[in-house]
């Protein structure tokens, strides 16, 4: 007889873990699963495709102004003769580099006040979320202009001032999350083991908090790409020599009677991209909470 | 001489309430009001009551996983009840505790070896393989596959997640284990097998068990001693055998009415304790269990029944002794 006689056959049917669910029940998501697949094909256009493109992004054609598509010039050129297509794809690895930046500098910062807050609670949980309630209260409008001002346009510092503004949400939601995990037995039964809280906090608590922060990044990124639009087309945002899809958008404004696919195509990519971040994001919350049949 | 391991004076556990506008205490939940017990080295005390009377609350107090309200935790002769987190620390080797709850006591997001390995990586024990290998050996020691070492705690059952916590417990050689009601939440047919895990282990690795139960029905094959619990109070305790056969205060004889005797021949009249146990934040005056007791007198409201010994190691508190 075996030594594990007293053993039962094991509740599941193999070793699966946490990542390999999420990813099944994924998958099962048909909208994240075309979200993704897309997603996937917008970052080969953007990062890997250039590599073997012939135009660099500031080449102008002054022979051909708002050129029609051709077979040189597949999506035209604009009014400086650039070829469209070309900086679509440069602009999107600025625009993606914005998006991706502006979310997880700020769910950084965001989980750690939020950690700190939830789990110590009392006074500290108290200073930082006045804090935090009085970064929601600044009218984030005029902070962009101003800070645009004092440093300048430019990739970085936008990536910065998004994240400067952008942590606070995360932090609630991390707070929320802390507060109520750090009541799990589990976090008692470390404590009793002798760990530290900083362990207990990143390393019992914080994959355990992981799907609503996964979900709150890829969210994230579809509005910062949003937002480096909105505020390009102000003109606060990446200087307008750098193509962005917010900045072609923006240049093309006063043409869009004569040419008005200039405006079309990067507000398509601006649109699928979002849109697929927020379904993907829609689709990582189902499969991340184990209680949803899919 | 059996020597002290662990002694407990006059241990206090109360819970603010706070409220109003500027949150201050408006009453407390008197959880564990001043009790007092000892342990001696390699013996198992159980500590019973009903839910609610404050046998968890104790346990971790007494391991400062609570911080105690007032009372002394004398631990092999020295006083830890004033101890910082941080002075704790290298001492919680020496005591673990095991919980109730199978579920949430383990972390879903980490396999199991991680989850037996911890107190070694915690207080630095081994090098990277030795503990890989303790971890192995643990497992085995408690009826694990070592091969599951990779797996998540849902994939095992109660009874198996059980022996996880034990393998948790006791991978860094504790002195002390409190274990919190180890079995309540399993099947009938698991309970004996993790009972005699329990005390295969204690055997061999010469442990101390504090053992709560809210029944007195496991507590005879595992004690050597009995405490027996209510509403923040120990109200008797004995060695197993005299509890069991001279079972003194009302309460713990209606404990032992409810569990089943094994002798057809010996009758046992079943009392039934009238009401619910008292809230602890308000509880009735005198004696506790005064409000559900079927002798209650004039005195018992009046005045807290103080601890007498009725026979040696034998201590009651309870106003029928006093009668005259
Ligand atoms: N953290 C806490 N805050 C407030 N009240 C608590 C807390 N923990 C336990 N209690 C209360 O203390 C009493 C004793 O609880 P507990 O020690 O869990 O009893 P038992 O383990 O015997 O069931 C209960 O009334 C419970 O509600
Ligand atoms: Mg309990």
């Amino acid at each position: 007889m075996s030594p594990f006689e007293t053993e039962v056959q094991l509740a599941g049917s193999g070793p699966e873990s946490y990542f390999s669910m999420v990813i099944r029940r994924l998958l099962k998501h048909k909208l994240a699963v075309i979200s993704l697949g897309i997603l996937i094909s917008i970052l080969i256009f953007c990062f890997v495709v250039p590599l073997f493109f012939k135009y660099e992004p500031t080449y102008s054609d002054f022979s051909y102004l708002y050129g029609s598509p051709n077979s040189r010039y597949l999506f035209g050129t604009d009014n400086l003769g650039h070829d469209t297509f070309t900086r679509l794809m440069y602009g999107g690895r600025i625009s993606l580099i914005v998006g991706f930046s502006a979310a997880i500098l700020p769910i950084i910062f965001g989980i750690i006040v939020g950690a700190f807050a939830g789990y110590y609670g009392g006074v500290l949980d108290n200073i930082l979320m006045r804090i935090t309630d009085a970064f929601l209260s600044v009218p984030s409008f005029p902070i962009y202009m101003a800070l645009a001002k004092v440093m300048g346009q430019g990739v970085i510092n936008i990536i910065l001032v998004f994240s400067f503004l952008g942590w606070m949400v995360d932090a609630r939601l991390v707070r929320g999350m802390f507060l109520s995990l750090k009541e799990n037995e589990y976090a008692e039964a470390a404590k009793a083991i002798g760990v530290s809280n900083l362990r207990i906090m990143f390393r019992h608590l914080l994959p355990n908090a992981m799907a609503p922060i996964l979900v709150s990044v890829t969210l994230t990124v579809g509005g910062a790409i949003l937002s480096e639009a909105g505020l390009s087309f102000l003109g606060l945002g990446v200087p307008s020599s750098t193509p962005t899809w917010g900045n072609m958008l923006t240049n093309a404004q006063q043409d869009i009677f004569i040419a008005p696919r200039l405006v079309i195509w990067p507000g398509i990519m601006i649109f699928i991209t979002v849109l697929s971040f927020n379904f993907l994001g829609d689709g990582l919350r189902d499969a991340m909470d184990p209680r949803l049949k899919l | 001489m059996a020597t002290r391991l662990v002694e407990v004076q006059k241990l206090k556990k109360w819970f603010p309430i706070k409220g109003g506008v500027f949150s201050t205490t408006v009453a407390s939940v008197r959880a564990v009001d001043e009790v007092s017990f000892f342990i001696d080295q390699g013996e198992t005390l159980s500590l019973v009551g009903e839910s609610g009377s404050g046998k968890t609350t104790t346990g971790r107090t007494m391991l400062k996983l609570l911080q105690p309200t007032s009372g002394k935790i004398i631990y092999k002769g020295k006083d830890i009840s004033k101890l910082t987190p941080n002075q704790m620390r290298p001492l919680r080797r020496n005591m673990q505790i095991m919980f109730q709850d199978p579920y949430g006591s383990l972390n879903p997001r980490m396999p199991v070896g991680d989850i037996i390995r911890e107190p070694l990586d915690v207080h630095s024990i081994g090098t990277r393989k030795e503990r890989q290998q303790a971890v192995a050996t643990m497992m085995e020691t408690v009826g694990l596959r070592p091969e599951y070492e990779r797996r998540y705690p849902h994939e095992f059952s109660g009874g198996q997640r059980q022996r996880i916590g034990v393998a948790r417990a006791i991978i860094i050689n504790p002195e002390l284990l409190v274990l919190d009601e180890p079995i309540s939440a399993l099947d009938v047919s698991i309970q004996s097998q993790i009972i005699n895990l329990l005390q295969e282990l204690q055997q061999r690795l010469n442990l101390t068990y504090l053992f709560i139960a809210h029944d007195l029905a496991v507590v005879r094959h595992m004690s050597d001693r009995v405490a027996v619990m209510y509403l923040g109070k120990i109200v008797e305790t004995a060695d197993n055998d005299e509890l069991f056969d001279h079972p003194f205060h009302p309460y713990t004889q209606a404990l032992l009415s409810a569990v089943p005797v094994p002798d057809p021949d010996v009758k046992r009249e079943r009392i039934i304790l009238q009401g619910d146990v008292p809230s602890p934040i308000n509880p009735p005056s005198g004696c506790h269990f005064r409000t559900r007791c079927p002798y209650a007198m004039p005195i018992c409201k009046e005045q807290e029944p103080a601890m007498i010994e009725v026979a040696p190691g034998h201590t009651v508190a309870c106003h029928l002794l006093t009668r005259k």
